[in-house]
């Protein structure tokens, strides 16, 4: 699998096998188009659908029924001519839609008539006192485990945060015997009267009735406390305790693993760095990409589909995917469109795969002191650098989050601001008295993931290149 | 802190993480198989030697930075053990030459 590409040209290239990207792909090559598929994953399946060919979970209801609809998408793109690479990571995409990718420690060089990113979502950071502490980890990297290994919380487990995701993995968790000693619910009470407009697309939506189902299975066996309004990890070295008020009482109890969620954003590095036009949504708190109705870019040539291209979840993902891979092959090869769903069908698909998602925004739409910490709480993990470091560098002068790297080198770590970026804009917003958008994000560049010096050595260059840069 | 479920029937895999072997599963992350087994698998930063573990197990957030086969600040999430796989810990910055 971990070969590099057969070609040096392709019709279309996908970036990210999870719902998106693997519907992209199938569309894609079904239409008779060269295809090429890069993932970083070990398998196919992206978050959603992680491991779905390899895991150990073999009872399937343990995992839900929404989970093994993976397993048909991966059968569809299989059956399909499309090459599929994984543990493939690109490093570099510009507008001329030229794609650098590190397979087993090589980089390959690709160019594309059209692309689809289909880069995902990662979690909304969760900056806490005391998230860095061993023993805090997402509920993401919980389920991650979960699925791809079978393996679930052992000792004392503490569960916080809010949205569709907690309530999901509290329910896998407790189905395959893991444990769970209390869910700290951080949903905001003046959310589910501004939610309330929106109620009725929900609960005609499908997750109305499976989200209902779920959180009674788990209040049934865990405790749960909503209206938290505070919450820190603490320990020395590790993580020992979980302290928090609810409706102005605090307590502290004694922890081995605490799990964040706090909802998912899109992943923009790629994109941006592509030069793609993104702004700030101010009901999903993140940076969605600027795209047409067919996911179209402002880059021309390239498309964003699935959670990349604002949050909307694996069924949207999977239509988002279908419909940038049709755009695609109209653009390319017109007739060869005839082969597959009309695009109408699937824009009916995909607003019945959406309903029901601003009424999950509004009512998950996070606390504010749970995005914008203060003191001495760490904002960037990898450089170390704190709130009140922010605080004072805008104090001293610092616009934005391209001047603080200058600053602090926040964002300047190997994670590359994917997970202090959207702190650091809204910090500085509400320091500087101006909207996100005002204050922008960073300025993203490739290699978006570290490489060696030894790898990008060794690419292919022409005397010409050399020539540019050698004395003499 | 995690333990693994009975129903996984994946054969064994031997890693060895500071030469000490470690039992892993087919199919297992490093970083998974280091947070199911017992050593401590706490790194330290390079900037203040805080101790951490990974967090988020999809590739983003780089906490879980280990030497693998001699190789430093590989990802410990994305790569896949294999039989008689090299992993050390890393404790404060990189050394040169590795």
């Amino acid at each position: 699998m971990t070969v590099a590409p057969k070609r040096e040209d392709y019709d279309v290239v996908v970036i990210g096998a999870g719902p998106a990207g693997l519907a992209a792909a199938a569309t894609s090559a079904e239409a008779g188009l060269s295809t090429l598929l890069l993932d970083e994953n070990v398998g196919p399946g992206g978050q959603v659908f992680r491991a779905i060919s390899s895991t150990p979970v073999t009872d399937r209801n343990q995992l839900g029924a929404d989970y093994w609809v993976g397993a048909d998408l991966v059968r569809s793109l299989r059956a399909s001519s499309a090459e599929v690479i994984h543990r493939a990571t690109v490093w570099s995409l510009d507008r001329n839609l030229d794609i650098a990718v590190s397979v087993g420690g090589a980089s390959a060089f690709v160019k594309a008539k059209r692309m689809i990113l289909a880069t995902g979502a990662l979690e909304r950071p969760f900056p806490i006192p005391g998230w860095t502490l061993p023993g805090v980890m997402t509920a993401g990297a919980a389920q991650t485990m979960l699925k791809s290994s079978a393996l679930v919380p052992d000792g004392r487990t503490v569960i916080a945060g809010q949205g569709p995701l907690l309530w999901l993995l509290a329910a896998q968790i407790l189905r395959l015997g893991g444990r769970i000693d209390r869910i700290l619910d951080t949903t905001e009470r003046g959310n589910y009267f501004a939610a309330l407009p929106h109620a009725l697309a929900f609960v005609t939506s499908p997750y109305f009735a499976k989200g209902l189902s779920m959180m009674r299975e788990v209040k049934a066996k865990v405790q749960v406390v909503s209206g938290i309004t505070e919450l820190s990890a603490s320990g020395d070295g590790q993580l020992a305790s979980v302290s928090y008020v609810a409706g102005g009482k605090r307590e502290t109890i004694p922890a081995d693993l605490l799990l964040l969620h706090q909802g998912v954003v899109p992943n923009v590095n790629l994109a941006m760095s592509a030069g793609i036009e993104h702004r700030w949504d101010d009901l999903q708190l993140c940076w969605s990409p600027v795209l047409d109705a067919s996911g179209n870019s402002s880059v021309a040539g390239i498309a964003i589909a699935g959670d990349g291209a604002g949050i909307g979840g694996a069924n949207a993902a999977v239509v988002r995917g279908r419909i940038a891979a049709r755009a695609a092959v109209e653009a390319l090869v017109p007739a060869a469109a005839a082969k597959l769903a009309p695009m109408a069908t699937l824009r009916s698909e995909l607003a019945k795969a959406e309903r029901g998602r601003v009424f999950l925004d509004t009512l998950f739409r996070p606390s504010p002191q749970f995005r914008i910490p203060t003191g001495d709480t760490i904002v960037c993990r990898c450089e170390e650098v704190t709130a009140k470091d922010v605080l004072d560098s805008v104090a001293i002068g610092a616009t934005g989050p391209n001047q603080l790297k200058a600053y602090r080198r926040t964002g300047m770590g190997p994670c590359q601001g994917r997970l202090c970026g959207l702190t650091v804009t809204e910090l500085m917003a509400q320091a500087r008295n101006k909207t996100p958008q005002e204050i922008g994000y960073y300025r993203l560049r490739a290699p978006v993931k570290p490489i060696t010096l030894a790898e990008l050595a060794a690419v292919p260059k022409s005397g010409a290149d050399v020539k540019a840069v050698v004395r003499g | 802190m995690f333990k693994r479920s009975e129903q996984d029937k994946r054969p064994p895999v031997q890693i060895f993480v500071d030469g000490v072997a470690v039992a892993a599963r087919e199919g297992d992350t490093v970083s998974a198989a280091l947070l199911a087994s017992s050593c401590d698998a706490r790194r330290s930063t390079a900037v203040s030697g805080a101790p951490r573990l990974p967090y988020c197990m999809m590739g983003v957030c780089f906490d879980c930075l280990v030497t693998i086969d001699g190789v430093g600040n590989r990802q410990g999430c994305l790569v896949p053990v294999a039989e008689g796989m090299q992993v050390e810990i890393q404790k404060g910055k990189r050394e040169i030459g590795r």
